[in-house]
């Protein structure tokens, strides 16, 4: 894989970070083509939260290129200078705003001007009412969009996270652990979302179920100690010695 | 919320506007027998209750609506309120107790002529000017450094105390020729009117009710807007706010500067009513006093501050004639009752009734599957 000869969304480059002498990321190196699904997996503690943190400018990186679209250094940027690029991130935990309405939280989210006086003058348009029903159809909450976000579900705000992800329209999603928390059928549903935006959007997956990598069945990337440990497909990855060693294996012994 | 609610809501608001700025007034101006009177002391004292009400609005707008517990509010307050002491000391003229053209505490230092800085004060406008600057400034470089550094939770709160507290310590010094200790009193005229007579404390208090009812009207509109729902985000969720393109330091800042004006208004209304300002308005149980208002009035709405004021102060006014040496711990054990079994304060007790009436029709009759959910969703809607 030649980096020069292809367009890259993300690039990832000798990137490194220690906390208080704790390796998290060790010369990582990631590349991810536009309009790609990429999974990423990795035992606890591998550095896939960190690895999220340093793409959208939670954590600065001590040393490495990390690089979107070309030429766009987002070491140097903050949170939501970094957002306002494309790049929308969903955490592990679903974090909506609890206190709102369904609607207002995809309202907020909705792609537009992020400015105090935008927001002092802003009045609800009819095409705004528009995209908001858009999404909440997608991600199956139309029926709820007067519901307040705090009484969901915790599958239910996990949707409506990403729903408010979709509502930004951005160019790459970062979703941490997406099926957290859903019974298989709600899994399911969220494996068909997530393919549905492929090609479209560029995604990327962290995730820990198994059957729900298999679902959505494209490149996974391993993280192990901070670094690429292998990447492949599920059946290659799952068949991998190293993989197995420092992963499944670790998994397997845990179990009996 | 329900449209019926709503307008029951707006019917309510409309008719406490009334009777605070017409009925009130009307009732003290009119030669009444008794028993419909309201004396001067009550008119007085409820104005002073009114700007302690704008001082929790802006305390809530920061602690309810953004999840930012300032303990700085009352110096924001006692800002304005010294800038309108400066304008009505020199108002006193030449009538104080050493007969010079300026105020006494000056010549008491030895000061003969009147120092440089206090000059443009003998204009109104120019003391008023004063009264948004100076809190203003103060507030948009103290805010831009603690948001910019993302100071936040119980930081932040520590941090606007120690402000307070350094303001205080400044202001009791005599050199900073703004009275030390004693601060400023003795005032006797205000845009040439007798501060003494009823009719110029009626026009006060008229003020000030006009004034808290338009801050009222001003956040609850602010609070409707795209702007007020993300400020309410900030308090839920920041990363997520962060996470989603806004600078949330910028709305936290712009918060934060628009709350210290509405103290300091406060502030400005407060001085010529009670007829002192001295440095222990700033101090550090001031702006604790303010939190437990609002914490028993209800956060995150807009008129628990205003009960809560009204009702602790009330409180207060009492409780410092009957046991004088209790007051502070009646304050804390009400804060405490509140916290545990108010937590949504005056306001929510009505929901609470609610709630508590539903649980007891549910398990005394047949188990209703009345979804919690719809309930809380109810609740939800703005």
């Amino acid at each position: 894989m030649n980096p020069l000869h292809k367009e890259f969304i993300l690039t990832l480059e000798g990137v490194n970070k220690t906390f208080d002498g704790f390796k998290a990321i060790s010369a990582l190196n990631f590349y991810m083509d536009v309009g790609e699904l990429r999974i990423i997996i990795g035992p606890n503690g591998a550095g896939k939260s960190t690895m999220m943190d340093i793409i959208t400018g939670r954590t600065r990186p001590d040393t490495g290129r990390v690089e979107y679209e070309k030429n766009t250094d987002l070491t140097r940027l903050n949170e939501y200078q970094i957002n306002r690029l494309g790049i929308s991130r969903k955490f592990q935990t679903p974090s909506v705003y609890v206190g709102h309405s369904v609607f207002q939280n995809i309202l907020l989210s909705l792609k537009g001007d992020r400015g105090v006086f935008a927001a002092l003058c802003h009045r609800i348009t009819p095409s705004e009412t528009e995209r908001i029903h858009n999404v909440l159809t997608t991600v199956g909450l139309a029926e709820k969009s007067n519901w307040k976000a705090g009484a969901l579900s915790h599958g239910q705000k996990q949707w409506l996270e990403i729903g408010m992800l979709l509502a930004q329209d951005p160019k790459l999603l970062l979703v941490d652990e997406p099926a957290a928390g859903m019974s298989d059928e709600e899994t399911a549903k969220t494996g068909e979302l997530l393919l549905s935006l492929e090609g479209k959007h560029s995604v990327v997956v962290i995730e820990h179920d198994m059957a729900f990598v298999r679902q959505l069945g494209r490149k996974v990337t391993v993280l192990h100690q901070g670094t690429v440990l292998c990447e492949g497909s599920v059946d290659q990855v799952q068949n991998d010695e190293r993989v197995i060693e420092v992963y499944l294996g670790r998994k397997k012994k845990d179990k009996t | 919320m329900r449209p019926e609610s709503k307008r029951l809501e707006t019917w309510l608001t409309i008719a406490a506007a009334f009777v605070l700025i017409v009925l009130l007034p009307a009732l003290n101006a009119l030669p009444l027998p008794e028993a419909l009177h309201v004396s001067d002391f009550t008119i007085n004292l409820y104005g002073k209750y009114l700007c302690y009400a704008i001082l929790a609005i802006s305390v809530d707008v920061l602690w309810g609506y953004t999840g930012l517990l300032s303990l700085g509010q009352a110096l924001f307050f006692s800002l304005g309120g010294y800038m309108m002491g400066m304008y009505l000391m020199r108002m006193i003229g030449d009538l104080g107790q050493y007969h010079q053209p300026i105020p006494d505490f000056l010549v008491f230092l030895g000061w003969s002529k009147l120092p440089p800085f206090w000059q443009p004060f003998s204009s109104f406008p120019f003391a008023l000017l004063m009264a948004a600057l100076l809190p203003g400034v103060l507030a948009t470089v103290f805010g831009f450094l603690a948001f910019r550094s993302r100071i936040r939770g119980v930081y932040f709160s520590i941090l606007t105390q120690a402000l307070t507290y350094g303001a205080c310590l400044l202001f009791f010094r005599n050199s900073l020729l703004l009275g030390g200790n004693n601060g400023f009193t003795d005032f006797k005229f205000i845009l040439g009117q007798n501060l003494r007579t009823p009719g110029t404390q009626r026009g006060l208090y008229i003020v000030t009710a006009v004034t808290l009812v338009a801050i009222f009207m001003g956040c609850r509109w602010l609070s409707r807007t795209k702007f007020g729902l993300i400020q309410q985000a900030i308090r839920d969720s920041e990363n997520r706010v962060l996470f989603s393109g806004y600078a949330a330091a910028h709305y936290k800042l712009f918060v934060f500067v628009l709350c210290s004006l509405i103290a300091s208004i406060g502030g400005v209304l407060y001085v010529p009513q009670v007829g002192i300002i001295n440095p222990s308005e700033m101090g550090t149980e001031k702006s604790l006093e303010a939190v437990v208002w609002v914490a028993v009035g209800g956060r995150g709405t807009l008129i628990g501050p205003i009960l809560g004021a009204f009702g602790v102060n009330a409180l207060k006014s009492w409780a410092t004639r009957a046991y004088p040496d209790l007051w502070l711990i009646f304050l804390g054990v009400l804060f405490v009752l509140v916290t545990v079994f108010m937590p949504r304060g005056l306001v929510g007790i009505p929901g609470q009734l609610r709630g508590l009436y539903q649980r007891w029709n549910r398990t005394s009759k047949d188990p209703a599957p009345v979804a919690v959910a719809e309930v809380e969703a109810e609740k939800g809607g703005l």
